[in-house]
């Protein structure tokens, strides 16, 4: 059983890829259960999409992911924010639309002739091709993810508890809706190296509705999406590893599985 | 002395568009104000307007001091994982550094309005778990913790059980010894003839003053249309649906 357990870590591309998941999980965690508090899965779901042709023109000019899924996602929450104000077409159709619009045009740039062969890459992250740099990236943004969000858990808790009554307990209730908004987007960006766009979101959202479905309190249930967020990622390594399946998509659906065990707790 | 003072006061959703027109008034340390109207009359507007919340406002408000905002217990995120203790404690947070813990005067504090509202054994249940009448005794006591000299209540009595609403009204009282002034929103015309004014609305500002002066028939039937039935020994009931505006 150790050596079923230890033995991935002989690779240094697993050990990078562990590395990468537990710091991505200091954020992931925590940011999904305010997503969840906040009832932004669908922003969370729809940045995550809206960013791949900026994915995809990184790669067609050769420029860092990281670059491109800064624009993608800046590209794409300011499309979400335009058209969920237009009343006519109601704020989820037209976030839908757009989405599908972005997603549409990212498939289209990756299947130019002149393309390289990274959409794969680009939809399901590569884990075990992450570098130092991707590390010390990563640790950057989600170090900041969570020190945000720890000096902002009170006013997060009241916008999300009781918005009405915000403005009267000083806090903005808007201003932290856009501030929660901003670090979806960060998360997203720091994430989409080892998942991918499609399953970065997988991360963040699963985690965290587990731990609010097992916690009863803010505090454990930020703690426990933290450990969750981890343990999907060592879990997913581990059966990508022995398994020899795709180690991204496997974090994901240890992620989602956890999601779906925890439903069977009692509460 | 005035604790609240409104002149002018109009005010709306959106330049231009007023809710709320010719709202004057003004209300001393120690007052109960029943706020007095139809759904979509302009009580929610009022607040909004004395909280500056209304994203158009124009006329003059004058409060001592920020006030407490007891909105119904209803507008909260029930299944918010926290407990009542923990929702009492949010009205400390205003004046808690992000980077400090909350004060233990002010955790001591949140327990003794727990107290003051009946819910001293509750401080550790969770806040989606109680009743509506126990919610809104715990969203009183975060006004509490706040210790603002105005509260403003939207409807605190609205469809809570009759332990809690006699919780809610005893506390008026005592709050009102202390000197601080409520304002009420609530549509039971019998329990705004107990209390110190009625401010009666309807788009506009139809009457204030003291109820034996303002609940008469002719201006509860300009408060609420018809809304309002007279009974046949001539007193005035008003027939209301549930309100979210």
């Amino acid at each position: 059983m150790t050596g079923w357990l230890l033995d991935p870590l002989d690779s240094p591309f697993v050990v990078r890829a562990l590395a990468e998941l537990l710091i991505l999980a200091v954020a992931c965690g925590p940011l999904g259960v305010w997503i969840l508090l906040h009832r932004h899965a669908y922003a969370a779901e729809s940045i995550s999409h809206g960013m791949l042709p900026g994915l995809v023109l990184a790669a067609l000019v050769g420029a860092p992911i990281l670059l491109g899924a800064i624009g993608g996602v800046l590209v794409a929450a300011a499309g979400i924010a335009l058209v969920a104000r237009d009343v006519r077409l109601g704020s989820d159709v037209g976030v839908a639309v757009y989405v599908s619009a972005l997603f549409g045009l990212g498939g289209l740039l990756a299947l130019v002739p002149d393309a390289p062969a990274r959409l794969q890459e680009l939809l399901f992250g590569d884990l075990l091709g992450v570098d130092g740099t991707d590390l010390a990236v990563a640790a950057v943004l989600a170090a900041g993810v969570a020190l945000a969000l720890a000096a902002g858990r009170r006013p997060l808790a009241v916008a999300a508890f009781d918005p009405t009554a915000a403005g009267a307990l000083g806090v903005r209730a808007a201003g932290w809706e856009l501030v929660l908004l901003a670090l979806l987007a960060v998360t997203t960006v720091a994430t989409v190296q080892g998942l991918g766009n499609l399953l970065a979101v997988a991360l963040v959202l699963a985690p965290g509705a587990a731990a609010l479905n097992l916690a009863r309190r803010l505090g454990p249930a930020l703690v426990l999406a933290t450990a969750l967020a981890a343990l999907s990622g060592v879990a997913g390594l581990l059966l990508s590893y022995h398994l020899e399946v795709a180690a991204g998509a496997a974090v994901a659906l240890c992620a989602v599985a956890l999601a779906g065990l925890s439903v069977l707790a009692p509460r | 002395m005035s604790q609240v003072v409104v002149r002018g006061l109009q005010g709306g959703y959106a330049p231009g568009r007023a809710a709320l027109t010719d709202v004057s008034f003004s209300a001393a340390g120690g007052e109960v104000v029943a706020v007095l109207g139809p759904n979509g009359g302009g009580k929610t507007t009022l607040f909004r307007a004395l909280l500056d919340e209304l994203p158009w406002r124009r006329g003059e408000v004058g409060l001592s001091g920020r006030p407490a905002y007891v909105p119904q217990g209803d507008r909260t995120r029930l299944d918010f994982p926290l407990s009542a203790l923990d929702a009492v404690l949010m009205g400390a947070y205003a004046r808690t550094p992000w980077f400090r813990r909350i004060a233990a005067r002010d955790r001591a504090a949140a327990r003794a309005a727990l107290e003051r509202v009946g819910l001293a054994a509750e401080a550790g249940a969770t806040f989606g778990a109680l009743s509506g009448g126990q919610r809104q005794r715990v969203l009183i006591a975060r006004a509490l913790l706040q210790d603002a000299g105005v509260l403003l209540l939207d409807e605190p009595l609205s469809g809570v059980d009759s332990v809690s609403a006699a919780r809610i009204i005893a506390l008026f009282s005592a709050l009102q010894a202390e000197g601080r002034t409520l304002l009420v929103a609530t549509h039971d015309v019998g329990q705004a003839a107990g209390w110190d004014r009625v401010l009666c609305l309807n788009g506009r500002q139809v009457a204030f003053g003291p109820p034996a002066t303002v609940l008469g028939t002719e201006t509860l039937r300009q408060t609420y249309g018809a809304e309002l039935v007279v009974l046949p020994d001539g007193t005035a009931a008003v027939g209301v649906g549930h309100h979210a505006h």
